[in-house]
C-alpha cells in the first residue's frame, strides 16, 4: 500500500478509453462498477465535446459478484452493436475486473459470432501499466489486428503513394494542445509538399487503417503515444519514422531534416534547407526574439521543468539552448521511460529528476527558488503557493488548458506561442518583484472603509459566528446588507435570525 | 413492500438495466472532510478511485485535503503483503502528519472483491494506535454518489454517546478539565447553560419535548437556518449528525426522535431505529419552501407541538421569488437521475407549476421516503400537473432516445450528456450542482431557483441568435 494523494498518469483503462473514443466509430464498453465511467465527465468537460462519448459501462455490481457476469457483456456488446452500428467495439476491463479474473476473452468471443462489428478485448494490465503505456499499447492493438485482418481479406495497400506522405501517429482526445498541434502538423507538411495519408488515432476510421503502408514514413511527434505502432509497421513494411518532437526552432529543424532524409532515402530528392532558414529567421518570432533585449534579460534566470518525457525534455532544451536560461532541474513522471528522457536533456540541465510523488517535486521546487516553473497544474499550485509563477506545459490539465483559440506547441506557430509562454511567465514574475520592493499598491485602506465602520449596531455572539461562516469574498457585503436591514427593521442586536431574516428579505 | 397491497400506489415505479451515470459514491469524502474538521478520510483503493476523486474534485485537491488514497497495489491483491501491517504503516503515518481525531476508512469495490475485513481490523488497530477508526463501505458495487455519505453515516450513528457514557466519563473528567470544559459538558444535557442572562430567554422559547436530533450533512450555515426554523417553532435541536467535530457527535438515547434532512440517508435512519433504537420521524425533505414546511409540520406534530405562522412564512417566500417562478411555469422538466434528491426537487418544481414526465433515481426506498412520495402525489393533484413516471437505476441510452422524443424543456443530468444534449439544442442542468449548493430551508430558495433557472435566463439572453442546435445531420 502507498499513500497517495495526487497522481500525474491516470489508471490504464484511460488510455485505452482515450485511444478508442479518439477514433471514428469506434465504441468502448467498460467491465466496471458504477462510477467509473468518470472518463466520460472528462471528455465532455475538457474537451467541451458536443458528442456524446462513445464509452458505455457494462456495470459490475453484486449480481455479477456473486455469479459472474454471465450472459450481461456479451448483451452490451450486442446491443451496442445493434443501436449504434460501430466499426468495431472494445472492451476495456477495469482495476476491478481484472481482480475478478472473468475470461473477457471468451466474452469477446462469443459477442463476436454476433455483432455485425469487430470485438477487441484491450490487452492491458491494470496493476503494471499507465495510462500512457496503456494507450500506445492500444493503438498497437487495433492497428495491427486491422492490418492482419486486411491481409486475410487480401487488400491491404502496401504500394507507396505517387507524393511523398506521412502517416501522423499519436494524436488523441484529452491530450495536451493536441487538436491545435494536429493542424499545425497537417500545415508543416503541407509546406514541404508531403501528402498526410493518416492521423491516428484522432479521426480515423478504423477502415482505413489497411492503407497506412501507403505513406513513405510515419511521423511520431510525442514519445509517449505511438512508438510501439511505429515499431510494428517498421518491421512489418519497413516503414522508416521520425521520433524528433518539432517543438521549438532547433527540434523543429531537426525534425524536417529527418523527414528530408527519408524521403531521399525513398527516391525523392527533397531539399528543405531554404525552408528552414526563411522559417526560422522571418516566420517564426523565436529566433528573433532570442537576440532581443527582451531574452537578453532572461539569461542566467534559474527555471526547473517537470512534466511528462516529451514536453519536459522539449522545454527544458528551449529554454537552455534557445534562451540561455539556467535549467536548476528537470524531470519527468515517465518511470518507464527514464533512460530516453536522461538522454534528451542531461546535458542541457545541472540535474535530471525522476519522480512520480508530487510532494517531493514540490519540495525540490521549494528548496531551488528558481524564477520559474514549467510544469503541470499541480506545479502551478505549488509556484501559487511559493509566490512562483508557472507555465503549464504538460498533462495533468485543466478546462484551462483546452483552449479554443489556436494555441499549437509544435512546429513554427508553435515556437511563437511558447516564446509568449515563457516570457509571460517571466515578466508576470517581475512585475511582482518590483511592486513588492515598491510598496505594492497603495488603495487597499481605502477601498474597505465602508459606511457600516461607526454602526450604532451590536452583534450578538451567534450572529457574529453565522457571519465569520460566510465566505470572506461576501462577507462585507452581507455585513453591509444586515445592517442596512437591521436598522430598517429597528432591531438593535444583531442575531444569526436577523443575519437569514435579511437574506429572505433581500432576495425578495 | 406489503403496504403497498393495501393501498396501491397510483405512482408508476419501474427499473430499467442500470446503465446510468453517476458519480462513484466515495466522492462523499469530498465534502465530509470539509465538514468534519477533525476527521481523515482514508480511501482504501486502488489507481482509478484515486483518478476520479482527483478530477471530480477539482481545485479542492490543491488544498491540502484531509483524505488520501492507501493505493493497493499487484501485491496487496495477491495477499504478499499483510493488511493489517500496511494500514498500520498508513495510519500511523497519518497520526504523525495531521494528528485526526477519527480515521474513516473507506471500503471500494477493489477491499470488497478480494475481501479485505476492514471491519474486523478497525478495532484492533484502533486500540493499537489510540484514534477511532470508523469504516464505511462506499463501493461502485453497492451504491451511488449521496449514498457514500450514506454509509458514512449510518457507520457513524455507533459511535454517538448516549447520555450514560457522558455520565460515566464525566467524574473522571471533571477533574482534569479546565472551567470551558465543564460548562460544555453541562450544556450537552440541554438543561443548564453556560449564560445565566441568555439561558432564562432561551427556557422560554422552547416548549417541552422529547430530544430530537437531526441527521445528513449540511454545511454550518444552512443547519443553522433549519435549527433556527426549529426554533420559531418551539422545538430545540439537541444535535446534528455530523457535527463540525467528530468530538461533537450529538448524544442520542433510546427513545429520541430523530429526522433526516436529506433523501439519501435510508441506511442512517435504519441504523438509528434498529441499533440506536430511536424514532425517526418521517416527513418529506426541507427542500423548497413547500418541503421545509412539511418538514416542519412533521417534526412538531411528532413532538406534539404545535405550529404556528408557517403558512404565511411559506407563502411569503413564494412571493418573493415568483419572478424566477415564471420563468419555469407551464414547462417540463426530466430527471435522468443520479444523486436521489431527484423526488424532493421534482415534487417542489411542480409545485412551481412544471410538469414532470420522468424522474430517474439511482435507487427508491419507498420507506424512508414515504411522506416524500406521497407529498409528490399530493402536489401533482392540486397543481393538476399528470404523475411522474419513476424509473429507478434508470438507463442512459434509452432515456436519451426518450429525451430526444419528448423534447422536454429542461433535462437534469449529469456532466456527460450535459454538453452533448445542449449542442443538440436541449437545455440542460448539472445534476451535481444540486448536492453542492445550499438548498435546503425557507432561506435558500431563491439559491436553488437559480440554479434552476439559469438555463432558462441564459437562453432568454441568446435568444434572437438562432444557433441552437450546434451539430451536423
Amino acid at each position: 500500500m502507498k499513500l497517495a494523494y495526487w497522481m500525474y498518469s491516470g489508471p490504464a483503462h484511460i488510455g485505452t478509453l482515450r485511444v478508442a473514443s479518439s477514433f471514428k466509430n469506434v465504441h468502448a464498453i467498460m467491465h466496471a462498477p458504477l462510477g467509473d465511467d468518470y472518463f466520460n465527465v472528462m471528455r465532455s468537460m475538457l474537451e467541451r465535446e458536443r458528442d456524446y462519448t462513445p464509452v458505455t459501462t457494462s456495470v459490475v455490481d453484486r449480481n455479477v459478484l456473486a455469479r459472474g457476469s454471465q450472459e450481461k457483456v456479451v448483451d452490451n456488446i450486442t446491443r451496442m452493436d445493434a443501436a449504434e452500428k460501430p466499426d468495431l467495439i472494445i472492451l476495456t476491463p477495469t482495476c476491478t475486473s481484472s481482480i475478478l479474473q472473468e475470461d473477457l476473452n471468451n466474452f469477446v468471443e462469443r459477442a463476436s459470432f454476433d455483432a455485425q462489428c469487430d470485438v477487441l478485448l484491450a490487452d492491458v494490465n491494470h496493476y503494471r501499466v499507465t495510462e500512457l503505456q496503456a494507450a500506445d499499447r492500444t493503438l498497437h492493438q487495433v492497428v495491427k489486428f486491422y492490418i492482419d485482418k486486411a491481409r486475410k481479406h487480401g487488400d491491404i495497400v502496401t504500394e507507396k503513394s505517387a507524393k511523398p506522405s506521412v502517416n501522423i501517429i499519436g494524436i488523441s482526445t484529452l491530450g495536451f494542445h493536441n487538436n491545435h498541434d494536429c493542424t499545425e502538423l497537417k500545415r508543416l507538411m503541407a509546406d514541404l509538399g508531403i501528402e498526410v495519408n493518416m492521423v491516428l488515432p484522432d479521426q480515423a476510421s478504423v477502415e482505413d487503417l489497411k492503407t497506412l503502408p501507403r505513406a513513405w514514413f510515419n511521423l511520431l511527434p510525442y514519445r509517449e503515444l505511438g512508438c510501439m505502432t511505429a515499431e510494428y509497421l517498421k518491421a512489418e513494411f519497413d516503414m522508416p519514422y521520425v521520433d524528433i518532437t518539432p517543438m521549438g526552432v532547433v527540434e523543429t529543424a531537426r525534425c524536417i531534416r529527418a523527414i528530408q532524409q527519408v524521403l531521399n532515402q525513398g527516391g525523392s530528392d527533397a531539399n528543405y534547407d531554404e525552408f528552414i532558414d526563411e522559417q526560422t529567421r522571418f516566420v517564426s518570432q523565436a529566433a528573433w526574439f532570442s537576440r532581443s533585449i527582451d531574452c537578453q534579460n532572461l539569461t542566467g534566470k534559474k527555471a526547473v521543468v517537470y512534466g511528462d518525457a516529451t514536453h519536459a525534455a522539449a522545454i527544458t532544451k528551449i529554454l537552455a539552448r534557445e534562451m540561455g536560461i539556467q535549467v536548476v532541474w528537470s524531470g519527468t513522471f515517465c518511470k518507464h521511460d527514464e533512460d530516453w528522457f536522461r538522454e534528451q536533456v542531461s546535458e542541457y540541465c545541472d540535474e535530471v529528476l525522476i519522480s512520480e510523488d508530487h510532494g517531493e517535486v514540490g519540495d525540490r521546487i521549494a528548496k531551488t527558488e528558481p524564477a520559474v516553473i514549467f510544469g503541470t497544474q499541480m506545479e502551478r499550485h505549488v509556484g501559487k503557493r511559493l509566490n512562483i509563477p508557472c507555465g503549464v506545459i504538460s498533462a495533468p490539465i485543466h478546462v484551462q488548458n483546452f483552449p479554443v483559440g489556436y494555441r499549437p506547441m509544435v512546429g513554427y506557430e508553435g515556437t511563437n506561442q511558447l516564446v509568449d509562454l515563457i516570457y509571460n511567465s517571466f515578466t508576470l514574475g517581475m512585475e511582482d518583484h518590483l511592486m513588492e520592493i515598491f510598496g505594492g499598491h497603495d488603495t487597499k485602506e481605502a477601498i474597505t472603509q465602508t459606511i457600516s465602520a461607526d454602526a450604532d449596531l451590536a452583534w450578538s455572539k451567534d450572529g457574529s459566528a453565522e457571519l465569520a461562516k460566510i465566505p470572506g469574498f461576501v462577507r462585507n457585503k452581507v455585513k453591509r446588507n444586515t445592517e442596512k436591514f437591521a436598522r430598517d427593521q429597528h432591531i438593535q442586536k444583531i442575531t444569526a435570525e436577523t443575519l437569514y431574516a435579511a437574506k429572505e428579505a433581500l432576495s425578495g | 413492500m406489503t403496504l403497498a397491497d393495501t393501498t396501491p400506489q397510483p405512482l408508476e415505479f419501474d427499473c430499467e438495466t442500470g446503465n446510468y451515470h453517476t458519480f462513484c459514491p466515495i466522492s462523499c469524502v469530498a465534502w465530509l472532510y470539509q465538514k468534519i474538521e477533525d476527521s481523515f478520510f482514508l480511501v482504501i483503493g486502488t489507481k482509478t478511485c484515486g483518478y476520479f476523486l482527483q478530477n471530480a474534485m477539482g481545485v479542492m485537491i490543491f488544498a491540502e485535503p484531509r483524505y488520501a488514497m492507501a493505493e493497493l497495489e499487484e501485491a496487496d491483491i495477491s495477499a504478499q503483503l499483510n493488511d493489517y501491517e500496511e494500514l498500520k504503516r498508513l495510519c500511523e503515518q497519518i497520526k504523525r502528519d495531521r494528528n485526526p481525531s477519527v480515521i474513516v476508512w473507506i471500503g471500494t469495490c477493489t477491499t470488497e472483491i478480494i475481501k479485505t475485513d476492514l471491519e474486523g481490523l478497525a478495532p484492533k488497530l484502533e486500540a493499537d494506535i489510540g484514534i477511532p477508526i470508523v469504516v464505511a463501505r462506499a463501493n461502485g458495487l453497492d451504491y451511488a454518489f449521496t449514498q457514500g455519505e450514506d454509509t458514512v453515516l449510518a457507520a457513524m450513528a455507533q459511535r454517538c454517546p448516549t447520555s450514560a457514557d457522558i455520565a460515566a466519563k464525566t467524574p473522571v473528567v471533571e477533574k482534569a478539565a479546565d472551567q470551558n470544559a465543564v460548562k460544555k459538558l453541562f450544556s450537552f444535557g440541554g438543561k443548564k447553560e453556560a449564560e445565566p442572562t441568555e439561558t432564562a430567554v432561551e427556557e422560554t422559547v422552547y416548549a417541552d419535548h422529547e430530544p430530537l436530533v437531526l441527521f445528513g450533512s449540511l454545511p454550518g450555515a444552512v443547519t443553522t437556518q433549519l435549527s433556527l426554523e426549529l426554533k420559531k417553532q418551539g422545538v430545540k435541536v439537541t444535535g446534528w449528525m455530523p457535527e463540525q467535530h467528530y468530538s461533537d457527535l450529538p448524544v442520542i438515547d433510546p427513545g429520541n426522535f430523530v429526522a433526516g434532512v436529506n433523501p439519501f440517508l435510508s441506511k442512517t435512519a435504519t441504523s438509528l431505529m434498529r441499533r440506536r433504537k430511536a424514532n425517526l420521524i418521517n416527513a418529506p425533505f426541507p427542500i423548497g419552501p413547500d418541503g421545509t414546511r412539511a418538514w416542519v409540520e412533521h417534526i412538531c406534530d411528532a413532538l406534539g407541538v404545535e405550529t404556528h405562522g408557517l403558512e404565511e412564512r411559506e407563502q411569503k417566500i413564494w412571493d418573493s421569488v415568483e419572478d424566477y417562478v415564471s420563468l419555469i411555469r407551464g414547462k417540463s422538466v426530466f430527471f435522468m437521475g443520479d444523486n436521489l434528491l431527484e423526488i424532493s426537487l421534482a415534487r417542489f418544481l411542480i409545485r412551481c407549476g412544471m410538469h414532470v414526465p420522468e424522474i430517474g433515481i439511482p435507487y427508491m426506498d419507498k420507506r424512508y421516503q414515504k411522506a416524500e412520495l406521497a407529498m409528490l402525489e399530493r402536489t401533482c393533484r392540486e397543481m393538476n400537473s399528470p404523475l411522474p413516471k419513476i424509473i429507478e437505476k434508470p438507463d442512459n441510452y434509452n432515456q436519451l432516445q426518450r429525451i430526444h422524443a419528448i423534447k422536454p424543456d429542461l433535462v437534469i443530468t449529469g456532466m456527460a450528456h450535459a454538453n452533448p444534449l445542449e449542442a443538440r439544442g436541449i437545455t440542460t442542468k448539472w445534476s451535481v450542482e444540486f448536492t453542492f449548493a445550499n438548498i435546503h430551508g425557507f432561506s435558500n430558495v431563491r439559491d436553488l431557483l437559480e440554479l434552476v433557472t439559469r438555463p432558462m435566463r441564459r437562453n432568454e439572453a441568446l435568444d434572437s441568435l438562432g444557433w441552437e442546435s450546434l451539430v451536423k445531420g
